[in-house]
């Protein structure tokens, strides 16, 4: 279990208790967070499910990989802490995690 | 070509034959004829990776299940794009360079220049033109009487729309349509005389869009394509390279045209034929929102796209070779039942709306993909405001191709709202 805030464009924040072996973008997704769109429906191939990682936590969500940094690429709003949301697998260890929405999906 | 094509016994029944490797489902005239959809369905059940050694274009795989298509199109690795992205194959010698048609790393470098212009952060500077000019269209059509929806205001709104978005002289808008048509032209079509004719063409669209470019090089300040691209750190010397100018103009002419047209058209075809779904429509507007993706996946304006294997690869249980032809069928993922709910309906109210196959998936996902959805939003958004019913009174006449999948006629009557 881990308690990750997800921060609106807005500035609006939603505190969602989640499970082991979801995923970021599925916890939002099943907590019907808005701004996260996951055409794919995690298969790393929409780009849709794009989340700014709080600096702070970088380290500890890791480095994506080649297909990701492909598919993040493809956002010409990518920025240093970009990351899709379905490729963050939930960790006892993310408990804490805040992550802040895009204005956009592509 | 095509008269082989005409000669051949055409029997639309695919249970009435064999399905070995003479099992062929390009031909146009099963999507002509609407005849297809039976064929798909027998090929994802029983052939669901399948080897056609015989075809008009060559001996190609069908890949017709949604994971399947999935898995070609997320390994650009094994499945290129290099040299052509439909099952027909292009003139060699005057290809225009797009990056629909390239691998990495020169795909992500050229899509990377011209995708900001399609950024969402854009597109809402152009909604409120867009909108005006729909309104204008809608506004002075005749209601009570039979029109071609297809050409009345499918291809005026899709036209009009792309003039916004390039600024286009408003006036001479319909040459962007001729640019396109001629672009795509089979030779078989009827477009062009020669293809001499379609250089000479496509020359004077390069020239046109020359001179614009050049204009607003001197006006920044809008918001339209070309002056981005004039402006652009990476794209402010493009006219050095013309033959990447025109390739990309090309294909972000030919890219939101005909599938943006077409989706157009299929909105009220599908609407027609699943009048409950109207009704909920009339009663909350705000389904607009979901109906839309439904609408581009009901439809799949794209009705295939083709990869060239890099490398031996296994696929679905079968062997493909290096060189072979992979054609992914998006038109049959769009309705596997394994991936999607009750696919032959049409349900404008779906939780996921969004998951289909119709943009493509992974580094070539439509580039376009929001500019298609809020087009449609905001014409079915001006329709409503204004029309109770768009009613279909014939059959629509279908597009001969393995690859547009549209209309060039549907009979309706509008009714206004009371
Ligand atoms: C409903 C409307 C549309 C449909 C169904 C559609 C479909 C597609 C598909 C299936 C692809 C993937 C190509 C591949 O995988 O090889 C694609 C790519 C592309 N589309 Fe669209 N499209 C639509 C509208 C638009 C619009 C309005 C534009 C205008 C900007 C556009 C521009 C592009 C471009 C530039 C690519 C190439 C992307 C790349 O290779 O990275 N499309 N489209
Ligand atoms: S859901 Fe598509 S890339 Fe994450």
């Amino acid at each position: 279990m881990a308690k990750i805030t997800y921060i609106q464009f807005d500035g609006t924040k939603t505190e969602i208790d989640a499970e082991n072996g979801s995923t970021v973008m599925n916890t939002a997704i099943d907590n019907l967070i808005p701004g996260i769109d996951a055409d794919c429906g995690g298969e790393c191939s929409c780009a849709t499910c794009h989340v700014l990682v709080d600096p702070a936590w970088m380290e500890k969500v890791g480095a994506p990989s080649e297909q990701e940094n492909a598919m993040l690429d493809l956002n010409p709003d990518r920025e240093e802490n970009s990351r899709l949301s379905c490729q963050i697998p939930v960790t006892d260890e993310l408990d804490g995690l805040i992550v802040n929405l895009p204005e956009f999906q592509y | 070509m095509s008269e082989v094509a005409a000669s051949t016994p055409f029997n639309p029944d695919p249970y009435a034959i064999p399905l070995d490797s003479k099992f062929n489902v390009a031909q146009a005239r099963l999507f002509q004829q609407d005849a297809h959809w039976a064929w798909f369905d027998r090929l994802r059940s029983e052939s669901p990776v399948h080897y056609c050694d015989e075809s008009e274009f060559g001996p190609y795989w069908s890949v017709t299940r949604y994971n399947d298509i999935m898995e070609v199109d997320t390994n650009h690795q094994i499945y290129s794009s290099e040299g052509g992205i439909a099952i027909v194959e292009q003139a060699e010698d005057f290809r225009l360079p797009m990056f629909i048609a390239m691998d990495p790393p020169v795909h992500d470098e050229q899509r990377k220049v011209v995708s900001p212009v399609v950024a969402p952060m854009n597109l809402k500077k152009l909604e409120s033109t867009i909108r005006e000019r729909a309104a204008g269209l809608l506004d002075d059509l005749p209601t009570g009487e039979e029109i071609n929806w297809v050409d009345r205001i499918s291809i005026e709104l899709t036209t009009q729309m792309l003039a916004t978005l390039f600024d286009f002289p408003f006036e001479e808008r319909r040459k962007l349509t001729r640019w396109s048509d001629v672009a795509t032209a089979s030779e078989e079509s009827g477009v062009v005389e020669s293809e001499e004719q379609r250089r000479q063409e496509l020359f004077e669209c390069l020239q046109t869009f020359t001179e614009i470019f050049r204009e607003r090089q001197a006006r920044p300040g809008n918001n339209d394509l070309i002056t981005m691209l004039a402006h652009g750190e990476s794209t402010r010397d493009l006219l050095d390279r013309p033959m990447e100018f025109l390739g990309n103009l090309i294909l972000l002419i030919v890219g939101g045209n005909d599938t943006t047209r077409n989706s157009i058209t299929g909105g009220v075809l599908a609407l027609n034929q699943f009048p409950a779904e109207y009704d909920k429509l009339r009663a909350n507007p705000g389904l607009i929102t979901t109906m839309v993706p439904e609408i581009i996946r009901w439809q799949t304006p794209l009705a295939h796209m083709r990869r060239r294997a890099l490398v031996d690869a296994e696929l679905g249980g079968q062997q493909i070779k290096a060189g072979d032809k992979v054609v992914m069928w998006y038109v049959s993922g769009n309705r596997d039942e394994q991936a999607i709910e009750n696919p032959y309906e049409f349900a404008i109210d779906r939780a996921r709306p969004r998951q289909h196959l119709s943009f493509g998936f992974g580094i070539h996902r439509c580039m376009g993909n929001r500019l298609a959805e809020m087009q449609l939003r905001i014409i079915w958004e001006e329709i409503l405001k204004r029309f109770d019913n768009i009613e279909v009174v014939g059959e629509p006449t279908r597009i001969l191709s393995t690859f547009v999948k549209g209309y060039s006629d549907l009979p309706v009557i509008l009714h206004p709202r009371k």
